[in-house]
């Protein structure tokens, strides 16, 4: 997505490009074993990366921000990888984002509507923000239009839609109770397209990053789960794979911000850690080039990654299972109660969580794409 | 000749969705009107929550200027409750909003204002031998010779002749308001590209001390990162060592690239120094905090307002004098439409009586935006870096008096200059040079207090919900990047009772209020102002973009139920 300082020209393909920018094919195959570990894949599928990656040309993609805070966009600004990283974003032609774009106002509206028609049926549709329903939409207008008005037209010709973050996923902040604006996520909108959630507020950049290598590897989005978050990222649990798992079993735990065990790295479980009720990459991915990441830094998580997170993970600094949403109410006083014999009570009401989320995590594989990007039939002006 | 109408939608290369209608005649433009288009209602969602969350709420009211939101909340609910954070954290929190302001000034420059004064396909025509010359003329940034500039150049060309121009199909370019030589042209594209990288490193700064960015993590009473030298999971020296090599490299790109990239586009442009002034009132509240937030005189940046561009004298800030009007705003008071509410007493109901939608125009309509007109003693006001370099050098500062009287010189003007489209410019930079060397200083002192034993981030004794008050309301000030932000919380029983921020793109993007007086960014649009162009309307994104808008943050207030917020009496 961003701007690329290797520019790509039509036709060539990404081998034929890194070969003139002088990228040796061994560093291109450790760059394709990178993203293929990122995306969960053995090394035996490395060489099947390259080939596709070296094949495809360079897919329009069309970013939307409807109802929210450009931090997603930010994030993307953050991927990680360097000088190789740039090449990722490189794949694409971002041919409309508000917050890049040179033109603005009627030019602007003018390369959408160019790049949805010359691109039509082939381009990849990302889409930040949520999409607020109430008083006919008018909490949010782009050139005139509505945010839905303007969503439902361009989805039409999409191959397939990312809802980067938490607002395009379920509508995040405003969607928090009472909802004032009636927000919503882009799947409650589009029901007629493939849509795949990237979770979180705001997602891992490199997570946009590699599902859209995804899509144009294997000419289709990634398996998901019954939230439509892709499983190569979302389909463990942070607390199984947090760093501060041992001190959770040990039973070693924070009882207050910047106490001996907080100076120990402890497990934050007792100062609201949300770890064990979220699915999320953040322990394996990291932030910003693998620098950190929350709990890493000594702050619980707050579940950023799971729908409805602001009311069913707040407040923020309560022990689980005692938050409000939970999904395990019935059972808080029996927990309560459990909760005061200590450590292994901790244990009991993680093992409830899993038990909760094994349910949810029913696996629910997207339609395949039928058409690689890129290879697909002309479609020309229809309804563009 | 009639006016022509003139459309602005969307502007792009700003955080949020807002839309700029103009009426030009011969040349100039002689009317303007500024609408925030996007609504979202963070403080109501704030109501019955638990004040420690409200962070990481009103966080998310920008995604962009992740820091500012979180750091004045947490100040709000820190005064409510009386919480003296430890030195330590403040000064954590000051290399984190520090860095903010480098990095997101930074971006700023290039990536979001840079493309109003530099013609991309110009660059073309460059020769890089004559780059290298300009670049080493006026730094010793490594990357200034004429084969980097030539290699920079040939994927220039190659993205231009792809035919596949991205983000820079339909840019204005060719436009005769572009002045610079290919050669200048050349370097500040490249600039571009480097900056990309540039500002993923420095802002891991966030990420050691708050996990991510964006939206790093905070806390109410101090900071969550713990310091243990003796410890892989806290700060410790490895963790040390690699911010202080990011704050010198964040320093070095802004001493040897922004600012000298800054000053030689300028002078390029010193027309622009008379023209897009606008609003004559000028307000900072102060930041960065040595020694507290109470107290004011040890702010680095002080607080105050210069009013009616008079730079002999600095009068003092006082936040009752803040009032809110919705006269030109989808919003209704139930005192009626002329009244003007300080925050404090402030209502939110929203009525929207715009035109059905899809719009042709909002000019003519009596009320066009989502946006308040915050108003200071009833003066159309001024926030962000000018306003801040305005009260620090008329105040006397020595850093401020320094860079900008130098900066005037090399550039030949005078003062008045500084009132102006490319004063608000170069007032950004000057803060950011200013920033990058204080970090130092930060970091130095937070060193020096771990080398003496003080390992303390956070204040312990009033963080449980039983030691506090069973009524509590506070105000947490922070200048911004994009100016004077205020938060005010009421709790009652441990649960916010109320909510009010009022944010710095709220005060430049605020429409007419009462008296008919035009907001700062449609005041700037009607002095002096070219418009060569209706189609190609580039002068206008120039002085848009020299206030950095940043909408998200602008709008967000909503009582959808429209209850009158309880009266309270400011302590």
């Amino acid at each position: 997505m961003l701007p690329t300082s290797h520019p790509w020209i039509e036709g060539e393909t990404l081998g034929e490009h890194l070969e003139s920018r002088g990228v040796t094919r061994r560093d291109f195959l450790v760059f394709c074993g990178q993203i293929s570990a990122v995306l969960g894949l053995s090394e035996i599928a490395v060489p099947g990366v390259a080939n596709a990656l070296q094949a495809v040309k360079r897919p329009s993609v069309i970013w939307l921000q409807l109802q929210e805070c450009t931090g997603c966009v930010e994030s993307v600004l953050r991927t990680a990888e360097p000088t190789i990283g740039d090449l990722v974003l490189d794949l694409v032609s971002l041919d409309y984002s508000h917050t890049l774009m040179a033109g603005a106002g009627h030019a602007v509206e003018a390369a959408l509507k160019d790049a949805v028609k010359t691109n039509y049926g082939k381009y990849v549709l990302v889409v930040t923000g949520s999409i607020p329903t109430k008083e006919g939409g008018i909490y949010t207008m782009l050139g005139g239009r509505t945010a839905e008005d303007v969503l439902v037209d361009v989805s039409k010709g999409a191959a397939a839609i990312l809802a980067v973050g938490a607002c395009a996923h379920w509508g995040s902040v405003q969607a928090a109770r009472p909802n004032p604006t009636g927000a919503v996520g882009v799947r409650d909108i589009i029901k007629d397209k493939p849509v795949v959630n990237i979770a979180g507020c705001p997602p891992i950049g490199d997570v946009v990053t590699a599902t859209v290598v995804h899509f144009l590897t294997f000419g289709r989005l990634p398996d998901v789960d019954s939230e439509g978050r892709p499983l190569f990222a979302y389909g463990k649990r942070i607390h199984d794979q947090c760093s501060r798992r041992a001190h959770f079993d040990a039973g070693q735990y924070v009882e207050v911000f910047d106490d001996e065990a907080a100076r120990k790295g402890w497990c934050l479980y007792h100062v609201g850690c949300k770890g064990p009720a979220t699915f999320s990459p953040c322990p394996i991915f990291q932030w910003n080039t693998r620098t950190s990441w929350p709990i890493g830094a000594g702050h619980p998580c707050i579940g950023c990654t799971e729908p409805h997170f602001w009311d069913t993970m707040s407040p923020f600094y309560d022990r689980l299972p005692d938050v409000g949403g939970f999904g395990v109410e019935q059972r808080v006083d029996l927990l309560g109660a459990a909760l005061a014999l200590g450590a292994t009570a901790g244990v009991a009401a993680h093992a409830i969580a899993t038990g909760v989320h094994q349910m949810r995590e029913k696996k629910r594989s997207l339609p395949v794409v039928d058409q690689p990007p890129g290879g697909g039939p002309e479609s020309g002006a229809k309804g563009a | 000749m009639a006016a022509t109408k003139v459309v602005v939608d969307p502007i792009t290369r700003i955080e949020g969705h807002l839309r700029i209608e103009v009426q030009a005649e011969n040349g100039k433009i002689t009317n303007s009107w500024a609408s925030a288009t996007q609504f979202r209602g963070i403080e109501l969602v704030m109501v019955g929550r638990d004040p420690r969350d409200a962070w990481a709420f009103t966080q998310r009211i920008c995604g962009v200027c992740t820091v500012v939101h979180a750091v004045a909340s947490c100040r709000a609910v820190e005064d409510a409750l009386g919480i003296t954070i430890p030195p330590n954290a403040e000064l954590i929190r000051n290399l984190i909003h520090g860095m903010q302001y480098v990095q997101d000034h930074v971006i700023h420059f290039y990536h979001l204002h840079a493309l109003d004064w530099v013609d991309v396909v110009s660059a073309l025509k460059a020769d890089p031998e004559g780059t290298a010359k300009i670049a080493r003329t006026i730094s010793p940034w490594p990357n200034n010779s004429a084969t980097y500039f030539a290699e920079v150049q040939n994927r220039v060309k190659k993205f231009v002749g792809s035919g596949q121009l991205g983000i820079f199909t339909n840019g204005y370019w060719g436009h005769p308001a572009y002045k610079l030589p290919p050669e200048v042209n050349l370097l500040a594209v490249a600039h571009y590209l480097e900056a990309l990288d540039w500002q993923r490193d420095v802002i891991r700064l966030h990420t050691v001390f708050g996990g991510k960015n964006p939206h790093p993590n905070f806390l109410v009473g101090g900071m969550a990162s713990a310091i243990n030298l003796d410890s892989t999971a806290t700060i410790n020296a490895e963790r040390l060592t690699d911010i202080a090599d990011m704050i010198k490299r964040a320093r070095r790109f802004v001493e040897q690239v922004y600012w000298p990239d800054l000053v030689a586009i300028a002078g390029f442009y010193k027309d622009w120094a008379a023209i897009g002034g606008g609003a004559k009132n000028y307000l900072a509240c102060g930041e960065f905090p040595e020694a507290g937030v109470k107290d004011y005189d040890k702010l680095y940046f002080p607080r105050g307002l210069v009013l009616d561009r008079d730079l002999t004298k600095v009068h003092p800030y006082d936040h009752m004098q803040v009032t809110e009007n919705i006269t030109s705003s989808w919003y209704e008071y139930s005192g009626g439409e002329g009244a003007a509410l300080h925050p404090w007493k402030g209502e939110s109901q929203p009525r929207y009586t715009g035109p059905k939608p899809p719009w042709t125009y909002l000019q003519g309509e009596p009320k066009y935006t989502w946006m308040k007109a915050p108003r200071y003693d009833g003066r159309v006001t001024e926030v962000g870096p000018l306003a801040r370099m305005l009260v620090a050098y008329a105040s006397g500062h020595p850093d401020v008096k320094a860079i900008v009287g130098d900066t005037l010189g090399k550039l030949g003007v005078g003062p008045a200059a500084l009132f102006s489209t490319l004063g608000r410019t170069a007032a950004r930079g000057m803060e950011t040079v200013l920033l990058a060397r204080k970090l130092q200083d930060w970091y130095d002192a937070l060193v020096m207090r771990i080398k003496s034993g003080d390992t303390q981030t956070f204040t312990k004794d009033k963080w449980s919900p039983d030691k506090w008050p069973a009524k509590a309301q506070g105000y947490g000030y922070l200048d911004a990047p994009r100016g004077a932000l205020g938060h005010w919380v009421q709790i009652e029983n441990g649960k916010i009772s109320r909510y009010q921020c009022v944010v710095p793109s709220t005060w430049n993007c605020s429409p007419r209020d009462d008296k008919g007086q035009m907001g700062p960014y449609e005041a700037s649009l009607v002095d002096n102002h070219p418009l060569v162009n209706p189609e190609q309307p580039l002068e206008i994104l120039r002085t848009i973009h020299s206030f950095d808008p940043c909408l998200a943050c602008g709008v967000h207030v909503l009582d959808a139920q429209g209850n009158l917020l309880t009266e309270v009496k400011v302590q």
